[in-house]
C-alpha cells in the first residue's frame, strides 16, 4: 500500500522530529549527567591540591597546570606557523603547484587521527630528538595537530576582508606588508583568534596524543622537559583503572565545563566580531 | 621591492611546514612500521589473526574486522540520526530554533572523547548487558558511543551542504505541486549529494580513527567478533593499549599497525577530496 503524499508527509516529518529530538536530548544528556554527578565532588580544594594516592585523595592541580602547558605551548607554536601559512596563501602568491600542496598538506594532516600524531610525537620528538616523554614532545605532537585547522579558518577570515580595503590601502601608498599587517589582518583578527581558541579547546580535550608522549607523572610539571599528566589522560587513568569514581566525574566535570566555556567565548566572537558573514567552524 | 621579497620567502617557507609535517609523520610512522610488514610478509600481518606479542606473532585481521564493523555501525547510526536532525534544522523547524540549536550542536562537538566513552561505560554498557545480554562492553557499544561522537561534525557539514542548495530548487519544486518531504529527498538529497556524501566520508574518518572512547566501551579482547553483542579490538585500540609497554618487535608491529590505519585514512581523504572538489565546481556552475 502506498500512502498519499500528504500522509507521508506528516508521518516523515513525526519521524524526523522524534530523531532530532532524540540526538539533541542525547547530547544533552551527556552534558548534564557529568555535570550532575561531577559538580557535587568540585570544590576549591580539589582544583588547588595535589592528588595524593594514585588520585583517589586530593585534587587536580598538577593536571590543571599539565594541560595548561601543554594545550598553551602547543597553540603558541602553531598559531603564528599556521597565520604565516594562511597570509602566504591568500596575499603573497597565486593558485600554483605550492598552494596546492601546501593545501593538500594541511588537508591531510587535518584527518589523520590523533592517535597516529601520538605515535609520531612518540618516535620523533620523545626519541628521535631525545626530547623524552615530557610537556613539549605532547604540545609538539599537538601543535601539528591543529595546524591545519588555524590555516583553515585564518584563511576563511583573511578572505572574508573585502578586497576594498586592500585597494584602499594601496591607494594610500602602503607596502604590501603594511597593508597585510595593519589592515587585513587587523579586520580579519576576530575570525583568526576564534581558529585559535578552538584549537586550543581541542588541544584540552585530546587524550590519545598526550597519552603517548607526555608521559603520566602527577608531580607538579616545572620545566617543558618534565612529564606530566594533563587532565583529560587523568581522567582516563582514574576511570579506567577504576581508582576513584567520585574524582573521575570531578575531573570530568571541571573538564567539560572548560571545553564549553572556551567553545562559547569563539561562538561569542564569531557573532559579535563577525556576525552573519563568518562561519562557525 | 626588496623587501616585500624577504617577506615572501619566508612566509613560503612557513608555510611549507604543513607540507613538511605530513611527509615527516608518513615517513617516520612507515620507517618504523614497514620492516615488520615486509618481514612477516603482508598476508601474515594483514590475514593472520593471530596477535600474540610473546610468541611473536602478529597478525591484526581481527583489529581490521573490528575497526571496519565499529566504523560501519557507527556510520548506520550517526548518519542517520545526523541527516534526519540536518533536515529538521534546514526545512522544518522555526528559523528561531534553527538559531539556537545548530550552534548549540557544534559546541558538543568539543566534548572531550574521554568523556564520550566514559558515559558509554556507565550508562549504556549496563543497559547492554542488561536487556541484550553478553558482556556490555560489544561492537554495539562502541559503534552507539562513536556514532554518536560523530553526529555534531556530520550534522553541521550537512546543514552547511543543504542551505547550499538555491532556493529556486526548493520552489520550482513546491510549485510543481511537491509537497515539502517530497521536495527534500527528491531534490534537496540530489542537488546536495556531494556535499552530505563529503560529511559522511569526514564522519568515517573521525570514526575510524577514535581512541579513547573506543577503548573504553568496545572490550579490546583479541578475537574477532562474530556478532554484534561480542566485545572488539579496533585499530586505535591495539596502539594505544600496547604501546606504553612494548619494545622491539612488539612495537614495531605496532607502527605496522599506525601503518594501516594511516592507509584507511588517506583512502578517505583523497575521496573527501575529490568530492568537495568537484561540489566546489558544481556550486560554480550553477
Amino acid at each position: 500500500m502506498r500512502l498519499a503524499p500528504v500522509a507521508a508527509e506528516r508521518l516523515v516529518v513525526a519521524v524526523l522530529w522524534i530523531m532530532a529530538a532524540i540526538t539533541v536530548g542525547v547530547l544533552f544528556f551527556i552534558i548534564a549527567f557529568i555535570l550532575a554527578h561531577g559538580l557535587p565532588h568540585v570544590s576549591w580544594g580539589f582544583l588547588t591540591q595535589s592528588p595524593g594516592k594514585m588520585g583517589r585523595e586530593g585534587g587536580i592541580f598538577p593536571m590543571i597546570v599539565a594541560t595548561a602547558l601543554v594545550a598553551g605551548i602547543a597553540v603558541i607554536l602553531a598559531a603564528p606557523i599556521g597565520v604565516a601559512t594562511a597570509i602566504y596563501l591568500t596575499e603573497y602568491t597565486r593558485e600554483g603547484r605550492l598552494t596546492a600542496a601546501i593545501r593538500f598538506g594541511a588537508g591531510c594532516l587535518a584527518g589523520i587521527p590523533s592517535i597516529l600524531y601520538g605515535l609520531f610525537g612518540f618516535v620523533f620528538f620523545a626519541i628521535t630528538l631525545g626530547l623524552g616523554l615530557c610537556v613539549l614532545s605532547g604540545a609538539l605532537a599537538l601543535a601539528l595537530m591543529v595546524l591545519p585547522t588555524i590555516i583553515r579558518t585564518s584563511e576563511e577570515a583573511i578572505r572574508a576582508v573585502p578586497p576594498a580595503y586592500r585597494e584602499v590601502s594601496y591607494g594610500l601608498g602602503s607596502t604590501r606588508w603594511q597593508m597585510v599587517t595593519r589592515v587585513v589582518l587587523r579586520s580579519a583578527l576576530p575570525g583568526i583568534v576564534t581558529g585559535i581558541v578552538l584549537s586550543l579547546a581541542r588541544c584540552i580535550e585530546e587524550t590519545a596524543v598526550v597519552m603517548l608522549t607526555a608521559g603520566s607523572a602527577m608531580r607538579l610539571a616545572c620545566s617543558p622537559f618534565d612529564s606530566c599528566r594533563p587532565l583529560s589522560l587523568h581522567f582516563y587513568i582514574l576511570s579506567r583503572e577504576g581508582i576513584s569514581m567520585e574524582k573521575a566525574y570531578a575531573t570530568a566535570a571541571v573538564l567539560v565545563i572548560v571545553i564549553l566555556v572556551i567553545n562559547f567565548f569563539a561562538y561569542w566572537l564569531v557573532h559579535r566580531f563577525i556576525g552573519k558573514a563568518g562561519r562557525h567552524v | 621591492m626588496k623587501q616585500d621579497k624577504i617577506i615572501r620567502v619566508i612566509l613560503m617557507t612557513v608555510a611549507c611546514t604543513a607540507i613538511l609535517g605530513l611527509v615527516v609523520i608518513a615517513v617516520f610512522i612507515f620507517k618504523e612500521g614497514m620492516p615488520i610488514i615486509v618481514r612477516l610478509g603482508g598476508r601474515e600481518f594483514f590475514l593472520s589473526a593471530d596477535w600474540d606479542p610473546k610468541a611473536g606473532r602478529f597478525g591484526i585481521r581481527s583489529m581490521i574486522l573490528g575497526s571496519l564493523m565499529v566504523t560501519g555501525g557507527a556510520m548506520v547510526i550517526g548518519v542517520t540520526f545526523s541527516l534526519g536532525l540536518a533536515v529538521v534544522l534546514t526545512e522544518f523547524s522555526p528559523p528561531l530554533l534553527t538559531r539556537i540549536l545548530k550552534p548549540v550542536i557544534e559546541l558538543l562537538a568539543g566534548i572531550p572523547s574521554v568523556v564520550y566513552g566514559f558515559v558509554g561505560v556507565v550508562t549504556l554498557v549496563p543497559l547492554i548487558q542488561n536487556h541484550l545480554g553478553g558482556p556490555g562492553l560489544s561492537v554495539l557499544a562502541a559503534s552507539i558511543v562513536l556514532g554518536i561522537m560523530v553526529l555534531p561534525t556530520v550534522t553541521s557539514i550537512s546543514v552547511d551542504a543543504l542551505h547550499a542548495v538555491p532556493r529556486a530548487y526548493r520552489e520550482g519544486s513546491i510549485a510543481l505541486g511537491a509537497t515539502r518531504w517530497q521536495t527534500v529527498h527528491m531534490v534537496l538529497f540530489k542537488a546536495a549529494r556531494s556535499g552530505i556524501v563529503a560529511a559522511v566520508i569526514l564522519g568515517m574518518g573521525r570514526a575510524i580513527g577514535e581512541t579513547m572512547a573506543v577503548i573504553m566501551v568496545s572490550g579490546n579482547t583479541l578475537a574477532a567478533p562474530r556478532g554484534l553483542l561480542e566485545p572488539v579490538r579496533t585499530l586505535t585500540a591495539n596502539i594505544a593499549l600496547e604501546m606504553g609497554y612494548a619494545s622491539g618487535d612488539h612495537r614495531q608491529a605496532l607502527f605496522a599497525t599506525g601503518v594501516t590505519l594511516f592507509a584507511f585514512i588517506m583512502i578517505l581523504n583523497t575521496i573527501a577530496l575529490t568530492v568537495s572538489r568537484r561540489q566546489g565546481q558544481g556550486v560554480r556552475a550553477t
